[in-house]
């Protein structure tokens, strides 16, 4: 049953071929079974059972819903009532959400089974997993790799068919460089397209929720539930939300790829520029014209991102303070005691570290000099990507530099775990939308080729990564173990 | 030495909207600790604000009131600072781009007018409460308050003295009142005070270091601590000593300023635009529809009484200080078609002292404006002297009933029945010959003893006017 794709779940489950509960309890089992490579926070049973019920009583009735008796999982970066919900953070170990974020409430609607919470770098702060106050996540492809954040979890979940699919949050690549390192496919919208109420906040100006999952036509159900304009949250955008599944059929004649001369320099690893090139040349055959486009100012996007979001994170993160929930220290002497201790034990390394940038980086002095001239590169950044969107439909590039590293290979040098990011920070600053597709595999362990498109094009995105799957067969491929 | 001070004052007003800025919950007084905080107000996880686009439209119409700049772009953001009833760690303000921009606002001191300039007005969203009371050592928070829209008023150093400061402060209290943009009650804290005062030398350009007095709840506080701060500064000076620039706390009880924090002491807020809300684009007709809505404004309301309602500039300065007041006397007088300036009068004399004693606003007058309008209506119609309504009025205080009534009960309808007025002016110049005699002979004085007399006898109901006449032309006789 976890072979089988979301439409083919949802004709099982509509046919009476196998239960909600059925398909539950079999997730559930691999959750139990796979518990090594750590995907999980919270496993949900009874919640996932109690769901599953409810799902089954919808299915005998007749009143289903897009994703009814579907088992997922949920980062644990979106608030679910009544259940824990941590942002990997010991600072929130203890926190159970009073309120459901708006993805989750429409994954309830669209009567999804919720498995469980699922583990990520901490506050989303990191390209491993390894920040999460929970421990590493391992790559179901090779367990001494990582699978790849903040979304890791959700990257390794999904691959290991630990839950049918998945949710992620991409602040810098959070979604695509899992994706792309657990060999399935991740979406980041378009900045404003998803909701962020109640999505734990890193960076508000660039965080985005999106789908992890295992095609592009999975991929297409999940962006159809979360997408739409949402009142709580000022930033989503109030414009129709296409049918995502309806067009990914439509041919690629004629398309226009741009490829950023910029991704394909010489920095780029021999094996990751063949195994692309290979990708690009089926989408040759597909009927695609290939343009060599430039963008200037893409070297400029990892130190203008350090700025940002760090600078953001500085000011979301100040409400973990230990007064009203989340970790407290004991017994704290006076008020700085209680500020300082609590913080101080509550946040891990890697937090600390982007709270201190972000603070230097708006101190007064240092506001003009950091923060305002990296928001003049970003100003830069997209007008790079809008001057190339208009030669060209699409632009394609790697998603990682290399294939998943190995655990611990970089945590101890923060610039090197940075530089993993270096191909999707821009599309952020951009507040593009960019997908990340299995395109191939080096020793192993899985390529991703990342789509960019213009504004809100998701569904054009979702069409060209679908008639890829339709003429080669990555995203099929399961890590041994896992079958 | 002769020494100037300089005061300009920052003016915190809550808007009188029904939810918070930011957030949907109620912004209503004195509930429950926290029963009117919402995951938003409380800074829960994952929360977003959404601004009130009614608290945008206050503050426009406090905009075009002062007549500033109505900024078409301007911009939230965040004020960095941690503080255990401020639940985000940092509060939601503007910075660079606020929504008002320069104005002015012109006060009345000693009968001389002077402007003072605003420099402008920005939205934000007040802080919860911490309560240090009844928690043993420990401190209770009630983030009620959080998130209730503030408008912060900031005044140009244009003030000269404690006086200036409290008539600044006063007209800037009226005038919000008057928009209905804010309550205006001190005492619940929907306008609080924050005062910037300095000294220098008389004459010279420079301005001296300031302090700033924070939070100043009445207008007699103002004067007081700014009148303790310049004293202080300048004896420091003249002691040798230096200004610090530095927070300092006015003290009630004890009539003094003391240090909060100095300029190094304090917070490097670290202002940024939040990434969770947009910029507000406010555009033309935005603007008009609110012009289009906005009430008669003080001033104009003032010239108007004076040139359609010839009242004197004491009696229009006084009917326009509130707009219930206002709206009394226009509507008492076109209710009773009397003289205006006779309108006028009564409300600023006999009324006002009525309420004053009583501790009431025009609002809770025991004398309705319709009840007002019958008394007035009666006297232009000669039905009842001055002295009379006074009668007249004393008794619509005290009872519901109309001044056509209590004129009918008390039989105090003046007469102007000349036959009746006759009979008595002959009964009195009967019974006294010796004044008559003394009259007679050049003592025009005793005229007003048989005024007095027949006024006596007829109970003050007589028509004066009508005594006066036949008096003299028997007297004469």
């Amino acid at each position: 049953m976890h072979t089988k794709s979301l439409t083919e779940l949802a004709h099982g489950l509509r046919s009476g071929e196998f239960s909600s509960v059925e398909l539950t309890q079999h997730f559930l089992k691999r959750i139990q079974q796979h518990q090594d490579l750590n995907a999980y926070i919270t496993v949900t049973e009874e919640i996932a059972l109690q769901n599953a019920i409810a799902a089954d009583t919808q299915l005998a009735n007749g009143q289903v819903a897009a994703l009814t008796g579907i088992p997922i999982a949920q980062k644990d970066i979106f608030c679910t009532l009544d259940i824990k919900t941590s942002c990997g953070s010991k600072m929130l170990d203890n926190f159970i959400a009073p309120y459901n974020a708006t993805v989750i409430e429409k994954f309830n609607q669209a009567g999804a089974v919720l498995l469980g919470k699922l583990n990520m770098d901490e506050f989303a702060m990191g390209s491993s997993n390894e920040t999460s106050y929970y421990g590493a996540v391992k790559n179901p492809w090779n367990v001494n790799t990582v699978p790849g954040g903040s979304s890791g979890g959700s990257g390794a979940a999904v691959a290991a068919r630990l839950a049918a699919c998945a949710t992620g949050t991409d602040t810098g690549g959070s979604i695509r460089q899992p994706a792309a390192h657990c060999g399935i496919t991740g979406l980041k919208p378009t900045y404003g397209r998803v909701s962020r109420y109640g999505m734990i906040a890193y960076a508000s100006s660039l965080d985005q929720g999106g789908p992890m999952a295992r095609s592009a036509e999975d991929a297409a159900i999940l962006l159809q539930t979360m997408a739409g304009f949402d009142p709580k949250d000022s930033t989503s955008v109030d414009l129709i939300v296409p049918d995502y599944s309806a067009g990914l059929n439509n041919s690629l004649a004629g398309l226009k790829i741009g490829l950023p001369k910029e991704f394909f320099s010489n920095d780029l690893n021999s094996d990751m520029a063949a195994t692309l090139e290979t990708a690009i040349n089926e989408y040759r055959k597909l009927g695609a014209e290939i343009k060599e486009v430039s963008m200037p100012n893409l070297k400029l996007a990892i130190p203008a991102y350090y700025v940002i979001a760090p600078a953001e994170c500085s000011a979301n993160l100040s409400r973990f303070d230990g007064v009203r929930f989340g970790y407290r220290c004991e017994n704290p002497v006076d008020l700085t005691d209680l500020y300082t201790r609590s913080r101080g034990e509550g946040f891990g390394k890697e937090v600390k570290r982007r709270i201190l940038m972000g603070t230097y980086a708006l101190s007064t002095g240092y506001y003009d000099a950091y923060y305002v001239k990296a928001q003049k590169i970003r100003r830069l950044i997209s007008d790079d990507f809008k001057n190339a969107l208009t030669e060209v439909d699409v632009i394609m590039g790697p998603v990682t530099p290399t294939p998943a590293f190995g655990i611990g290979e970089k945590i101890a040098d923060p610039i090197k775990m940075y530089l993993s990011d270096i191909y999707t920070i821009a599309i952020n600053l951009a507040g593009l939308p960019a997908l990340s597709i299995p395109a191939g595999f080096i020793n192993g362990l899985p390529v991703g080729l990342q789509i960019i498109g213009n504004y809100f094009t998701e569904d054009r995105l979702l069409n060209i990564a679908h008639q890829y799957q339709q003429v080669t067969d990555w995203h099929q491929h399961t890590p041994k173990g896992f079958e | 030495m002769e020494w100037e001070t300089v005061i300009g004052l920052e003016i915190h007003t809550q808007l009188a909207t029904q939810s918070k800025i930011f957030s949907g919950a109620s912004t209503a007084y004195g509930a429950e600790p926290n029963t009117q905080a919402c995951a938003v107000d409380l800074g829960l996880p994952g929360v977003l604000p959404v601004l009130n686009e009614e608290a945008v439209r206050l503050a426009v119409i406090f905009g075009m009131a002062i007549e500033a700049n109505i900024e078409p772009y301007s911009v939230f953001a965040r004020k960095n600072y941690f503080y255990p009833d401020l639940p985000k760690g940092y509060q939601i303000s503007q910075m660079d781009h606020p929504i008002v921009g320069q104005g002015h606002l012109d006060i009345e001191v000693d009968g001389e007018t002077k402007r003072i300039g605003i420099t402008r007005a920005h939205l934000e969203e007040d802080a919860g409460k911490s309560l240090h009371e009844s928690f043993h050592g420990l401190t209770g928070i009630d983030l009620n308050r959080a998130g209730t829209p503030l408008l912060e008023i900031v005044s140009e150093p244009d003030m000269r003295s404690a006086k200036e400061a409290v008539a600044y402060m006063r007209k800037l209290h009226e005038l919000v009142r008057y928009l209905g943009i804010c309550d205006g009650n001190m005492q619940e804290g929907s306008f609080r005070c924050d005062a910037n005062v300095s000294v220098r030398p008389k004459g010279q350009q420079a301005f001296g270091t300031r302090a700033e007095i924070k939070n100043i709840n009445s207008f007699k506080f103002v004067e007081k601590a700014i009148n303790h701060e310049i004293e202080r500064q300048i004896e420091l000076i003249e002691n040798g000593g230096k200004v610090v620039q530095e927070t300092r706390l006015y003290d009630s009880v004890k009539d003094e300023t003391r240090s909060m924090r100095s300029k190094e002491e304090a917070n490097d807020y670290r202002y940024f635009p939040d990434p969770d809300l947009l910029p507000v684009l406010i555009d033309e007709s935005f603007k008009s529809q609110i012009k289009a809505s906005l009430p008669e404004l003080p001033q104009a309301k003032k010239h108007r009484f004076k040139t359609d309602y010839q009242l004197d500039d004491e009696s229009a300065t006084i009917l326009t200080t509130s707009r219930p007041l206002a709206d009394y006397f226009e509507s008492t007088l076109k209710t009773s078609k009397s003289e205006p300036k006779l309108c006028a009068n009564w409300i600023t004399g006999d009324l006002s002292a009525a309420l004053n004693k009583a501790g009431l606003e025009i609002t809770d007058s025991p004398i309705s404006d319709e009840r007002l309008a019958g008394l007035l209506t009666r006297i232009s119609d000669n039905t009842i002297s001055g002295k009379i309504a006074k009668q007249v009025f004393d008794l619509l205080w005290q009872s519901i009933a109309t001044a056509d009534e209590i004129i009918a009960e008390q039989g105090l309808k003046q007469i102007t029945d000349t036959g009746a007025i006759e009979a008595i002016i002959d009964k009195i110049i009967a019974d006294n010959q010796g004044q008559v005699e003394q009259y007679r002979s050049g003592k025009d004085k005793v005229f007003a003893f048989f005024v007095g007399q027949v006024m006596k006898e007829m109970k003050g109901k007589a028509n004066p006017a009508e005594v006066n006449k036949l008096l003299k032309t028997k007297l004469q006789a």
